[in-house]
């Protein structure tokens, strides 16, 4: 007879630490902004590495990041597993592993400055995440009582940190270069021209983007083995064309073509960089709504 | 005086059509489009249900959509992946690809064995330069040579220069992964052929015999003998589930799944025992047997108006809902004085509702009860047709027991008997067993599915990851000067450059 003690008063101690932790981002994305404004209104053409406001934005920022790590190893401990089992885990343990990709990444100034949109992503999840996705603790059902869950879904969310990333670039790439802003008609668009004048210029948010969905492009495809590895032993077959197995192969195609258009004349540049953001749409859609209408056997999502 | 000439453009002819036509399909731009093609159809697989995973939602999708189905079907929608135009688009995509990547494998090959290109006239030229000066009298050649093979340069010593060339593994990397994906293709389709699945309920106690007439369900490959099932029997010993019973808000929630097998290969085979879980199939050569599914199987015995037992055994009870409320239908066609039809709701632990109606408020056996409609007439078992087991077409039938009848549904508690009305007979509920759905499959090309896919996955990161860089050291009248070029923007470059030009500085004193 197997027994699971599930501590449901702990979860809910972790639910108050993921709440902290929103607070404590909100700080962080106000401050974020701040410097951003700042740094634009004072018309500095580079980026000014030793600011004390983007300083203490991303000093927030990783206070926040810790809060949210104590939160989802509570999460794990109450329920006595992995805290990725469920929708509402998969986002907290997803967002953790953003931040922590995106905080090993500022070194490089070009990801530094992009603080703002990212810590602005995660509250978007957690909100998200304590709102429409909670569930209380839940013993692991039969079905995903499996060491896969542990690596399969976390290099997918790992490498959904990547794309989420290169996202971020993309869209600071589609900013910068867009058509209304050259010859700006009112001062809301110029102020607009002067933030986005602090960003790195237009090729190298183009090949970090590019080095991001590499990276993310790799552990994709790792996530699409080891899922098929799974669905083997579980399913007895490893590819069935499961609503979640189509959207994983979407993925992956469409990412594969970006990789194609980086190489294709013509077809890098901004075409590229619109069709990795197609791929980035792919993903979210595939996270939240093929997790919470589409029918198939990835039935997981705990709502 | 000449006649116009009706053609007046050089006739490209067939050959030529055919080069143009082939030079199009294996260009980079056309593989990019068709993968983007190959994604977009995929989409509608995910939102129409599909033959190949859910055969009972394409029914329903007819039975709600009696308009819309059929011209769904007739573009394949409910067989998206094995459509016409999605296997169009892979058979050109995998066709353009082998075009693309066989003639670059030669053109690589061709690389591998040549020198390092010739070392530019102009090398301020390159997008990383480095110019120093030496004391005049000393030359760098040497000293570069050996520094950049130790950085695992391939180096040529050209007049006062040296010309190296680093990272052909990029193209290795990216053309192992391409080909690697034309052997998963081959790989799934081969493996698919030989392979096959199939679906068996067993009952506790019940044995499945690895052979045609063992199976509930079968769907085999194209090149599928059933010749070639190896010996095997499995008897299903015990099967057991482990249910939540501590944790407040996870009460019912099953913790476990255990069916308790003995296999067998000879009928002298003593047998060995194992236990065969979700996510830990039993694997044996040639098939492996896959735990996908439970439910109860209660034992009911029918006796006729004479007191002979016309029906006994455990039948497999479908459930209904999470709280396993089941239905099971019992087909008696040899009842005396007339067959009888029972279609029959089991409950693990029974509840009744205000209504009077039962309903089930837990997964695990605790308060047993079965209750049943009964009717009589023509069964239809002797017409030869082949009947679901699982359905009765009461529509021929008379209800004699149930909510349309004047004698009320019949209800048993575990060990009870009951009287069947119109004196028909009796009915005894003996006791529970359950059962485990096994789905049976072997596909031979799995493992080599893997080892391609594995490869691709090593070549796509080799590929994605080496730079491809030339490097070139020159002697000059002042000093020397450094500089590298690569295949793609590389952040590396001006470093590298900076690195060398120091090293060499430091060999020569």
């Amino acid at each position: 007879m197997n027994n699971v003690i599930l501590n449901e008063s702990l979860s809910q101690i972790s639910l108050l630490v993921v709440f902290a932790a929103m607070a404590v981002f909100t700080a962080a994305f106000l401050v974020s902004g701040w410097h951003l404004s700042k740094v634009a209104s004072n018309k500095v053409k580079e980026v000014n590495p030793t600011s004390v406001l983007e300083r203490v934005g991303l000093a927030l920022t990783l206070v926040a990041t810790l809060v949210l790590a104590a939160g989802v190893i509570l999460r794990g401990i109450a329920a006595s597993r992995v805290p990725w089992a469920n929708l509402y885990e998969y986002s907290i343990t997803g967002s953790l592993i953003l931040l922590m990709v995106f905080l090993i990444s500022i070194r490089v100034p070009e990801v530094r400055i992009l603080a703002t949109f990212v810590v602005g992503f995660v509250l978007l999840i957690l909100g998200t995440a304590v709102s429409l996705f909670y569930v209380e603790v839940q013993s692991l059902m039969p079905a995903l009582q499996s060491f896969w869950l542990v690596i399969h879904v976390l290099v997918a969310l790992t490498a959904t940190a990547f794309f989420s990333i290169a996202a971020a670039l993309s869209t600071a790439y589609l900013l910068k270069t867009a058509n209304w802003l050259e010859k700006p008609k009112s001062k809301g668009v110029e102020n607009f021209k002067r933030v986005m004048g602090v960003f790195p210029k237009k090729e190298t948010l183009e090949q970090f983007a590019y080095r991001f969905n590499i990276i993310g492009f790799i552990l994709w495809s790792f996530t699409l083995i080891a899922g098929a590895i799974w669905a083997e032993r579980a399913w007895h077959r490893y590819w069935g064309w499961d609503t979640k197995e189509v959207w994983t192969f979407i993925i992956w195609t469409i990412y594969a073509g970006y990789l194609h258009a980086n190489a294709t004349r013509g077809w890098s540049g901004k075409r590229a960089i619109w069709l990795g953001l197609v791929g980035f749409v792919a993903v979210v859609f595939n996270f939240t709504i093929v997790n919470m209408f589409f029918k198939g056997l990835h039935v997981y999502s705990g709502l | 005086m000449s006649l116009p000439q009706r053609y007046d453009a050089p006739e490209i002819g067939l050959t030529g059509w055919s080069r143009w036509i082939w030079r199009q399909l294996t260009s980079m731009k056309t593989a990019l489009i068709l993968l983007l093609l190959l994604a977009a159809a995929a989409v509608p697989g995910s939102i129409y249900p599909q033959r190949s995973a859910d055969p009972n939602g394409v029914s329903q999708f007819f039975d709600n959509n009696p308009d819309l189905a059929p011209v769904l079907d007739f573009v394949q929608l409910f067989d998206v992946y094995g459509s016409v135009w999605f296997s169009a688009i892979y058979i050109l995509l995998f066709t353009s690809l082998v075009g693309c990547v066989l003639p670059r494998a030669k053109v690589h090959y061709d690389a591998l064995r040549q020198e390092p290109v010739k070392t530019p006239t102009i090398l301020s030229r390159m997008p990383a330069h480095k110019k120093s000066t030496t004391p005049k009298g000393f030359d760098p050649v040497p000293i570069g040579m050996e520094i950049l093979k130790k950085r695992g340069y391939r180096v040529i010593k050209r007049g006062n220069s040296l010309s190296a060339e680093k990272g052909y593994m990029r193209e290795s990397g990216n053309l192992v992964f391409h080909l690697s994906l034309v052997g998963v293709l081959i790989a799934v389709g081969v493996g698919g052929g030989y392979s096959f699945s199939g679906q068996r309920v067993l009952a506790e106690g019940d044995t499945f015999v690895n052979n045609l007439a063992g199976f509930d369900s079968l769907s085999p490959g194209l090149f599928f003998d059933p010749e070639n099932l190896t010996p095997l029997s499995v008897t299903l010993e015990k099967f057991e589930v482990d249910y939540d019973l501590s944790n407040k808000t996870n009460i019912g929630a099953v913790l476990d799944f255990r069916a308790t097998v003995t296999r067998r290969t000879s009928p002298q085979d003593a047998g060995e025992t194992s236990v065969v879980r979700v996510n830990s199939p039993l694997d044996e050569k040639g098939a492996s047997l896959y735990l996908t599914g439970h439910g109860y199987a209660p034992e009911i015995t029918v006796r006729d108006a004479d007191g002979n037992i016309s029906f006994s055994g455990a039948t497999i009870f479908l459930p209904q809902d999470s709280n396993m409320t089941s239905i099971g239908i019992i087909k008696v066609p040899d009842n005396i004085p007339e067959q009888i039809g029972i279609v029959a709701f089991f409950y693990p632990t029974a509840a009744e509702l205000s209504s009077g109606a039962y309903t089930s408020m837990f997964p695990g056996v605790v308060n047993p009860l079965i209750s049943m409609n009964v009717y009589t007439g023509d069964l239809g078992l002797d017409s030869g047709q082949s009947l679901n087991v699982y359905s009765l077409d009461t529509e021929r039938l008379t209800q004699v027991a149930g909510r349309d009848a004047p004698t009320p549904g019949i209800v048993l508690e575990l060990g009870q008997t009951k009287e069947l009305p119109n004196g028909l007979g009796s009915v005894t509920f003996e006791g529970i067993k359950r059962f485990a759905s096994l789905d049976i499959a072997y596909n031979p090309g799995q493992l080599w599915v893997l080892l391609f896919s594995l490869l691709a996955l090593g070549g796509v990161i080799v590929g994605l990851i080496t730079p491809r860089r030339r490097v070139w050291v020159k002697n000059t009248d002042s000093g020397f000067e450094v500089a590298a070029l690569s295949k793609r923007e590389d952040p590396r470059l001006e470093e590298l450059v900076r690195e060398l030009t120091e090293e060499i500085k430091k060999g020569i004193k």
